[in-house]
């Protein structure tokens, strides 16, 4: 008989060298310290904090965020302090948990990266770097890195050569083919890719004909974007074996687990806090929920598990 | 900060575009001050997704009930309509650095407008239990948009109404009842909320008079506990400009240091 003691659950899971004790951990630009009131960090799979930039920004223009049906979206255009400021303060705070932390590093230049990844891997407190090469609030009408495979390939590739640790990139949905990004990131020495980022958007006041955002164009996220992050995930799942982080629109449980079965090894939470302060551990908790609803012992059995019979096209 | 749900005690509408909420909080375990605000989830469904933050209209401490004054603006305050007495509604807080007012004040100055008023009512409360006087200047479009005059009223302030309706809430007629306020009290200390126009013009005024004064600043915001950094405002330090977080930093500001763009 198959035991559904809780303490069987075996939710463990690997994502590049990295082990995490359960899936689950946050979005980076959707986690800070102040949650910490509200979340047991160390019950988390891991934790990453805003993107880092070198100097520091000031981020976008107000309005930074707005809703949409199903979603927000934002602008904040990686507000940071820089990177000095996050060695002192940040890597000792998150250094105090018991659980991986995550470096996610946003920079200007490949070389910037570079100086980045290497400075913040010197550091006993980071488990593995979340190269953000998908920004798409930075300069350049929303451009990022990772829309250029040749430019993902170089950025990982110089990268890999300053560091051991762990390498996760965060890819952008930006893209015709992620598929071909995630091929370049692969190629070029990334241990995770996370699938994906927010999806450039735009949204008008009709009233005033003004962009809603100061920014005028913005990242999509929230529950509108989860079908899109799903395809994708399968979609590098045919093209990469590395493990994949989902990324986007996960509310509940069953988000994740759908994430899981299209090939994500672990899943991001970013909008659903905003909503429900807790809503990491919530999800957490209904996957354990899940699995002992279908008597699933280790979660990691689930991974890419869809069912998926290709019906044969007829040639036309 | 804590999220849960509490019980609706009732939630009416109170003038044309105004509606007022009184919530069971009995079972909320922390203190509540003014100027702080909850992040409320309006409604259960997708959209609107994200909650509204409201600032706290009334604390009252001994029956243990929140009342929260709003202004119907879109879709999400239209849901919070909707909900009536006896469901329960999904409340985050308290949030947010609160006012502060110093014991030996004796005469405060209150200028707010709109729903502004709402923020303002809860620190004439906490005024009037610690024997603080209040002046308020409430501004609104017509009269039927002006709020909470008898409640303030009740804390035993003088209320001046200006509307437009009635063609006295112009800048150029507001200052001229601020100097004529000013030299009828000797007022320690300002408070405002609700108009970028009146807190600019207010920031004139107490430059001049060197009073001190307090903003309760609104602005969009995404987590409403410091995570996000949507919700922005640039402040002066000293020489230079810091940008930071209404809803962490604030919403609560010495008035003289934000920029009021």
């Amino acid at each position: 008989m198959i035991s559904t003691n809780k303490t069987e659950l075996d939710l463990t899971v690997s994502i590049g060298g990295l082990t995490l004790q359960n899936p689950i951990m946050p979005a980076s630009g959707a986690f800070g310290e102040d949650m910490e009131k509200v979340v047991d960090f160390n019950r988390l799979g891991a934790v990453v904090p805003k993107s880092i930039t070198k100097e520091p920004r000031k981020g976008n223009a107000t309005p930074r965020v707005c809703e949409t049906v199903g979603g927000m979206i934002n602008s904040i255009g990686i507000q940071s302090k820089g990177i000095a400021y996050y060695l002192e303060n940040i890597v000792p705070y998150y250094g105090r948990y018991d659980i991986p932390l995550i470096s996610s590093i946003s920079a200007d230049s490949v070389e910037e990266f570079a100086e980045m990844s290497e400075i913040l891997a010197s550091r006993v407190e980071v488990s593995a770097l979340e190269l953000n090469i998908s920004c798409p609030n930075l300069k350049g009408n929303g451009l990022a890195f990772g829309m250029d495979p040749e430019i993902t390939y170089r950025l990982l590739q110089t990268v890999r050569q300053v560091t051991d640790k762990p390498l996760i990139a965060k890819l952008s949905p930006n893209v015709t083919s992620i598929q071909e990004i995630a091929r370049a990131a692969d190629e070029g020495g990334a241990d995770s890719l996370n699938v994906a980022n927010t999806i450039l958007a735009m949204s008008i006041d009709v009233h005033t004909r003004k962009p809603k955002i100061g920014n005028v164009m913005g990242g999509l996220s929230g529950p509108a974007v989860k079908p899109i992050i799903v395809r994708m995930i399968y979609q590098v799942r045919q093209v990469s074996a590395l493990p994949i982080i989902g990324c986007g629109g996960v509310m509940n449980g069953e988000d994740a687990i759908e994430m899981i079965l299209a090939g994500a090894s672990a899943v991001q939470v970013g909008t659903a806090s905003f909503i429900q302060p807790t809503a990491m551990l919530d999800i957490l908790e209904e996957i354990k929920q899940y699995m002992r609803q279908y008597q699933i012992t280790d979660i990691k059995s689930l991974v890419g598990q869809v069912y998926v019979q290709k019906q044969k096209m007829e040639e036309c | 900060m804590k999220q849960g749900n509490m019980r609706i005690l009732s939630n009416r509408q109170v003038s044309d575009r105004y509606w007022h909420m009184i919530v069971d909080a009995s079972g909320l375990d922390a203190e509540v001050y003014p100027g702080q605000f909850f992040n409320i989830r309006c409604s259960e469904e997708t959209y609107p997704l994200l909650r509204r933050p409201f600032s706290i209209y009334r604390i009252n401490r001994s029956a243990g009930t929140l009342e929260f004054l709003y202004l119907v603006k879109g879709l999400g305050t239209k849901r919070l309509t909707e909900r009536k007495a006896g469901e329960t509604v999904d409340i985050f807080g308290p949030l947010g650095t609160p006012f502060t007012l110093q014991e030996d004040w004796k005469t405060v100055l209150l200028i707010a407008r709109g729903v502004g008023i709402a923020t303002l009512a809860a620190l004439a409360q906490d005024a009037a239990e610690r024997g603080i006087r209040a002046a308020a200047i409430l501004s609104a479009r017509s009269q039927n948009d002006l709020l909470a005059t008898k409640t303030l009223q009740g804390f035993g302030a003088d209320v001046y109404k200006v509307t437009e309706e009635d063609g006295n809430s112009d800048v150029v007629s507001v200052r001229l009842l601020l100097e004529k306020i000013l030299e009828r009290h000797k007022i320690d200390a300002a408070f405002t909320c609700g108009s970028k126009r009146l807190s600019r013009l207010l920031q004139e005024v107490t430059a001049v008079h060197q009073i001190p004064a307090q903003i309760a600043l609104e602005e969009h915001m995404g987590c409403a506990m410091g995570v996000c950094f949507a919700c922005v405002c640039d402040v002066r330090e000293g020489e230079t400009l810091k940008t930071v977080r209404v809803c962490k930093e604030g919403p609560v500001f010495p008035l003289e240091k934000v920029v009021l763009a």
